[in-house]
């Protein structure tokens, strides 16, 4: 019999030494058994007043003042109100120290299940995740914040309000075109320009054959093909960073306004990889916490009836209701990762010859959180779920898949199964479900007419032939063209490049351009 | 590891954000509040509430993309196979998958206006009327104010503290002498010797008479505290309600008479500290009555209008001083009024109650089914017309349904300025 001294709490009740206490034994797990490398936790207490107003700046602990936040806000907090939507456990940001937001009304049993899932599961993430590492800066997104949000106070002052609104609501329109989605290209230092040259001019002499010569090229470019090609380079076309290019060539933006641009550009940048690896995070913070919470159990310190407690919103948390169900709405990703967390944990300790088959690299590796701390390490969802969505998870959730093409009067078909034949291709489709490049639609600034009209010119290459929303196409074109401050035209073309379908815009007024 | 308890932190960090919202959507809640306040129970206006807001003007923009050919990965299959079709509508084939996500997202936005938000924004564009009589208008009267110190005054405003401290720094400028230096060379003479002795009296004789020279309190250091008159709003109303409750009166016409003064207070509570109201029901005699009795008590009788007015008259004479209170009143009948009353009421409208009030709304209520073009004008509307006529400033209306209250009641108190302003 274990005794009731043990317990890390009893009831339901908390206070701030069980806090520290809950946490130390969390991470006493976390560090010895699972191996996480976490940064600093910073635990803060919150009401759900608090809360409301923390999801209303998407989740950042503070931010510049704009209407948009008013009114997401006001939505929030009318569902809230009426009981249609519960809040929060937590929020959690990637920072360092890594900030989590508890709510004060959560039980004991609730806040551990907290601390193990955002203070050790979401923090391993961000911190060894490459996506993470790559685009985002734990150290310094608070002091950024800070910086954003007085500098859009002092241009309010100093602008006027109007001015700062119309180019924030332009800049919001842009910001999911306003991404890098590849590292730039480091530019090298003289030396090693010069470098580079030298063992290039030696790869041509030693490889000379003067054959090439006689290779028929392409036909000839002409002179304005050769210019064009000579001015986008120099604009640094096409760019798909629709932001940075606006921030960088738009003619007659103030100084303050391409600092705002930059600005959005930033944020947008810093929750990029959010949006990418939503599975993984969830999946990783889950399975992260049920191996916490279970230790704890395990060792006598969570009583019997706390652990029933914390199995009843675990289970909550990673329900799938099946696609006929009324609450479905599409992959849950809290369940989605956990499974596949589980079962790769099941591959790697207790593998079976199909997953021998399918995993040879990790099936009976026996080191189980070496192989997880890797994979949480080195992928992102789409290639996560390409890799390691094994056919025995796609049996049990009884995947399917669907493809529906509207030309097919009979109907949409079932392309494939869970079954021998369609275990791939599930796979492909779910992956590029999560792919972003098939998410977002490819929209690229091609050119700008400089001798003529300085008409900037966008495309939009579609795929599966979705086309873009027509009316909310328009405002955002609107809003470009009010940065840009001339004529901007899109056209959607097809793989083909036969055009479907062109839109031009004008400014309204220059109230922008002042 | 750090924890931080942020609940003490001030809260409502989005309610800049908030506000920026209310501003930007302004005119769409302002309608939104509005329709949303005619099919509202008249008791509930005071309490804000869910509106909704057409999202066009509100839209956040994005890029996205609809139609095309879809591809989905769906759990949960029970007995489909490969290449089995799906019939786009009805059946396990979900609906949803056929309709190509139309729709451009003008959807209703709902929110929650606190309280104050949505009496704010429903009597925003409202006013007070436009008085005939300026002076009570300006409901102003007259409040005395600390305004710092005088030299004269009467000894009854002395500021203590003032006149000792210009005193002591007087006494200080000037180097009386303080009574303890005196004091000290006295005990120094004492044991002095001879020379000595004569050397300190001499001092001890000087001394006394510089402080004799120099008075402790001055005339001159004597400061009054000073009050000056200055004109201050009268922050309170009176708010009479009058109704006539003979029989002619249905429950219908009592429900919007009752609306009617409802909204009146409402108005009422946000331009003054302190508004108190009157209920005063008529039959061919007049009693002051509270508000249970005023609108549910059983009574019978003729009609006599101005029995009423004689008793608001005496009322505001006893209790409610003209220069102190704003007086409102609103009169609700059915418009029958006995033919010989027609003159009395009119004379005392016109001279005993009108010149002291700041408004007289007469709202006539009919029944249901009517509509306020055929309602044909009773006695009293032809009376308060031709009194309009002559110049008496009387707002009156005619009202048969619920939602028309509202409208009327905008109608009374339209912000006319802009009418002014305009060139």
């Amino acid at each position: 019999m274990t005794a009731t001294a043990e317990y890390l709490f009893e009831g339901a009740d908390w206070d701030f030494p069980k806090l520290q206490r809950i946490h130390d034994a969390c991470e006493e797990i976390a560090r010895t058994e699972l191996g996480l490398d976490v940064y600093p936790n910073q635990i803060e207490i919150i009401t759900a007043e608090q809360m409301l107003d923390a999801y209303s700046s998407s989740g950042m602990p503070l931010f510049y003042k704009h209407w948009s936040f008013g009114k997401h806000f006001a939505h929030h907090e009318a569902f809230y109100r009426k009981g249609l939507r519960g809040l929060a456990y937590e929020i959690v940001i990637n920072s360092s120290p890594c900030i989590s937001y508890l709510m004060e009304e959560n039980t004991a049993t609730m806040q551990t299940l907290v601390i193990a899932h955002a203070a050790f599961g979401h923090n391993h993430f961000f911190k060894n995740n490459y996506l993470f590492r790559q685009w985002t800066d734990a150290e310094g997104i608070l002091d950024y914040l800070d910086f954003a949000k007085s500098y859009v106070a002092q241009c309010e002052e100093r602008h006027g309000r109007l001015a700062v609104e119309q180019t924030l609501d332009a800049a919001h329109a842009l910001m999911s075109h306003g991404i890098d989605r590849y590292p730039g290209k480091k530019n090298l230092d003289l030396r090693a320009e010069e470098k580079r040259a030298g063992e290039r001019r030696a790869h041509e002499e030693s490889a000379f054959n003067d054959l090439w010569r006689t290779v028929p090229t392409g036909p000839i470019k002409t002179a304005e093909l050769l210019n064009s090609e000579r001015r986008r380079k120099l604009l640094g076309l096409p760019q798909e960073n629709i932001l940075y290019f606006l921030e960088k060539t738009a003619p007659r933006l103030q100084s303050w306004q391409r600092e705002l641009l930059r600005i959005v550009r930033h944020i947008a940048q810093y929750f990029y990889p959010q949006s990418q690896t939503k599975v993984m995070n969830e999946g990783t913070a889950t399975y992260v916490h049920y191996r916490i919470m279970t230790r704890l159990h395990e060792q006598g310190r969570l009583s019997d009836g706390n652990f029933l407690e914390f199995l009843q919103s675990h289970t909550n948390v990673v329900f799938q209701p099946e696609f006929d169900d009324q609450r479905f709405s599409g992959f849950n990703p809290y369940a989605l990762g956990f499974a596949m967390m589980q079962d790769i944990e099941r591959i790697v300790s207790n593998p079976d010859d199909e997953d021998r088959e399918w995993f040879p690299d990790i099936a009976g590796k026996g080191d189980v959180m070496g192989v997880l701390r890797d994979i949480w390490a080195n992928y992102r969802d789409e290639s996560f779920i390409s890799q390691f969505l094994s056919p025995r998870l796609m049996r049990s959730l009884r995947m399917f898949h669907l493809h529906d093409d509207p030309q097919q009067t009979e109907g949409i078909l079932v392309d494939a199964i869970h079954d021998a034949r369609g275990y791939r291709r599930i796979r492909r489709e779910l992956a590029r479900q999560y792919d972003v490049g098939y998410i977002d639609p490819n929209i690229e600034v091609v050119d700008v007419d400089l001798a003529g009209d300085r008409r900037l010119m966008l495309r939009h290459v579609v795929v599966k032939g979705a086309q873009l929303n027509e009316t909310d196409t328009r405002r955002v074109l609107q809003h470009l063209a009010d940065l840009w401050t001339y004529d901007v035209s899109l056209v959607e073309v097809d793989a083909k490049n036969t055009v479907l379908k062109e839109y031009v815009l004008t400014p309204r007024g220059l109230a922008v351009a002042a | 590891m750090h924890i931080v308890d942020r609940r003490l932190n001030p809260g409502s960090k989005s309610l800049e954000n908030r506000q920026r919202f209310l501003r930007r959507a302004k005119a769409l809640v302002q309608g939104a509040v509005k329709k949303s306040s005619q099919d509202r129970d008249i008791k509930d206006v005071l309490e804000g509430g869910e509106v909704s807001i057409p999202l066009d003007g509100m839209n956040e923009p994005r890029f996205h993309r609809e139609g095309g050919t879809r591809d989905m990965v769906l759990p949960g299959n029970k007995k489909f196979v490969e290449g089995d079709r799906l019939p786009r509508s009805g059946g396990e084939g979900r609906g949803r998958a056929s309709d190509p996500g139309e729709g451009d997202g003008e959807d209703a936005f709902r929110f929650v206006l606190s309280r104050d938000e949505f009496v704010d924004l429903f009597l925003d564009d409202l006013e007070l009327p436009d008085l005939a009589k300026r002076k009570l208008a300006e409901a102003e009267s007259e409040g005395l104010h600390r305004a710092g110190y005088a030299t004269s005054g009467s000894p009854a405003n002395i500021s203590v503290s003032r006149t000792v401290r210009l005193a002591m720094a007087r006494r200080v400028a000037l180097r009386r002498p303080r009574p303890e230096t005196i004091a000290e060379l006295e005990a120094e003479l004492a044991e002095a010797d001879e020379a000595r002795r004569a050397e300190l009296t001499a001092e001890i004789e000087a001394l006394k008479a510089k402080m004799r020279r120099i008075p402790f309190i001055d005339p001159i250091d004597i400061r009054f505290r000073r009050f000056e008159t200055v004109p201050k709003p009268v922050a309170q109303a009176v708010m009479f309600c009058l109704m006539d409750v003979s029989g002619s009166m249905s429950e219908h016409m009592k429900d919007l008479a009752k609306r009617f003064y409802m909204l009146l207070y409402v108005f009422l509570t946000r331009r003054y500290r302190h508004v108190e109201i009157v209920f005063i029901r008529h039959t061919d005699r007049a009693e002051e009555v509270d508000e249970e009795t005023f609108f549910h008590g059983p009574a019978s009788g003729g009609t006599m209008v101005s029995s009423a007015l004689q008793a608001m008259h005496e009322i505001v004479r006893s209790r409610f001083r003209p220069a102190d209170w704003n007086i409102y009143a609103a009169q609700a009948s059915d418009g029958d009024n006995s033919i010989s009353d027609g003159a009395v009421t009119g004379r005392l409208l016109t001279e005993m109650i009108l010149p002291v009030s700041q408004f007289f709304a007469y709202l006539e209520v009919g029944e249901s089914n009517g509509s306020t073009f055929e309602m044909p004008d009773s006695s009293l509307w032809t009376l308060y017309q031709r009194l309009r006529a002559d110049g008496a400033p009387l707002s009156m209306r005619k009202v048969t349904d619920r939602s028309e209250i509202f409208p009327v009641f905008h109608d009374l108190f339209q912000r006319r300025q802009k009418e002014k302003a305009a060139p």
